[in-house]
């Protein structure tokens, strides 16, 4: 039966990756392999979909999927069945999390955590840069793709940043930012700058 | 400093459908996923809500970076864990669902070659220029609250350095933090013991 194929896949998919959205990408791969409804073809199709659509990406991989084999039903059955397994898990996290926030081992270990974490999201900042403002592929040295820059995403780039540092626009939604981007964007793509 | 000030002594009963929306928006709101959703969390969380404090979102991205899953989706289940309980996580993380589901069935259904669409196209070109401002606006309030001594700026510009440049699991990088904190917490703990 399809939908206990999907619950069961998906579960797996949900248990095994660790590391957001993007980790479960290889699982999709195998899935791909195994099964008829799933394709290399479509999973190339699905990340782009993920990617331009609103949501996290290991949600939207997981719906698509769904959907292909099962219609709404699978759907719905893929994405609770990948959201299963951490949700249990989290939940056990953040009771014992409550319980031992005060605990001098728990608050310490944090204490390392939080400026690495900060590195972190530097780091994927860094990687969509990569994306948004070089045309160079990844892998190219580092010279060379900071001579592939776009200056005009460049100064986009810088304006918006700028902007968020002015302080009666802190109050500004984040999704203006991205709105006005959109709309530059396609301005931009239909007058001929892309 | 400023942060713990701010902290919320009492957790306030949140309503669930609160929490449900407030992650819907969220799930709406967030292109890319993952770390893209950050800016949007500390906005809704943070500052609307005052839910958890920046530091305490830090630490629920920690552990959803470690932990199984989507780590959208993995920091919604804790939040609301933290505000509600079982009935909490299980609002926030529906919440955080609903619209990718709404979205990619309707996407999938009937417009297959979504992203071969021009104008979609050329809106992304404009839409990851700001969510890479956003992030890295982010960053900038995150070091300013997180990273207050010499062994903070070490530790943050290890883990840049370690993930950025050599491509290596953020997984490895928050334990190996973490154990960091642990021994540098015991061996205070040791001296402040002896004095």
């Amino acid at each position: 039966m399809i939908y206990l194929t999907l619950f069961y896949e998906f579960f797996k998919v949900g248990l095994f990756s660790v590391g957001g959205g993007v980790a479960t990408i290889p699982f999709y791969m195998e899935l791909a392999d195994k099964y008829d409804w799933l394709t290399t073809q479509m999973l190339t199709d699905m990340i782009a979909v993920s990617e331009s659509t609103p949501g996290p990406i290991g949600i939207n991989l997981a719906t698509y999927a769904g959907f292909r084999a099962a219609g709404i039903p699978g759907a719905l059955v893929a994405t609770f069945s990948e959201v299963l397994p951490s949700f249990i898990i989290l939940v056990l996290i953040a009771k014992a999390l409550e319980r031992y926030k005060e605990n001098t081992l728990v608050s310490s270990a944090f204490s390392g955590i939080r400026p690495a974490v900060a590195g972190l999201i530097a780091a994927a900042g860094w990687s969509v840069m990569r994306v948004a403002l070089f045309t160079a592929p990844s892998g190219s040295s580092l010279f060379t793709m900071l001579l592939s820059c776009d200056i005009k995403w460049l100064v986009l780039f810088c304006a918006l940043l700028a902007l968020m540092q002015i302080k009666p626009l802190k109050k500004l939604h984040p999704i203006v930012y991205i709105v006005f981007s959109a709309v530059v964007g396609i301005g931009a793509g239909f007058l001929g700058f892309i | 400093m400023d942060a713990k000030q701010k902290s919320p002594a009492e957790p306030r009963r949140e309503k669930l459908i609160t929490l449900f929306a407030t992650f819907a928006k969220i799930g709406v709101l967030t292109f890319g996923g993952g770390y893209a959703m950050l800016p949007m969390l500390e906005r809704e969380c943070v500052e609307t809500h005052k839910w958890t404090t920046s530091e305490e979102l830090l630490d629920y991205f920690a552990i959803g970076q470690c932990t199984p899953g989507v780590i959208a989706v993995n920091t919604a289940t804790i939040i609301g864990g933290k505000l509600r309980g079982f009935l909490g996580s299980a609002a926030a993380t529906l919440g955080v669902v609903t619209p990718s589901l709404v979205i990619i069935t309707i996407i999938a259904a009937v417009l297959s070659s979504f992203a071969d669409i021009p104008a979609v196209q050329y809106a992304f070109c404009g839409i990851r220029v700001a969510v890479a401002a956003l992030i890295v606006n982010t960053v900038i309030k995150l070091i300013k609250q997180n990273v207050k001594n010499a062994a903070g700026i070490v530790i943050c510009s290890l883990a840049f350095v370690i993930v950025a440049i050599f491509g290596a699991s953020p997984i490895f990088v928050v334990i190996g933090a973490g154990i960091y904190g642990l021994v540098t917490g015991l061996a205070f703990k040791k001296r402040t013991a002896e004095k």
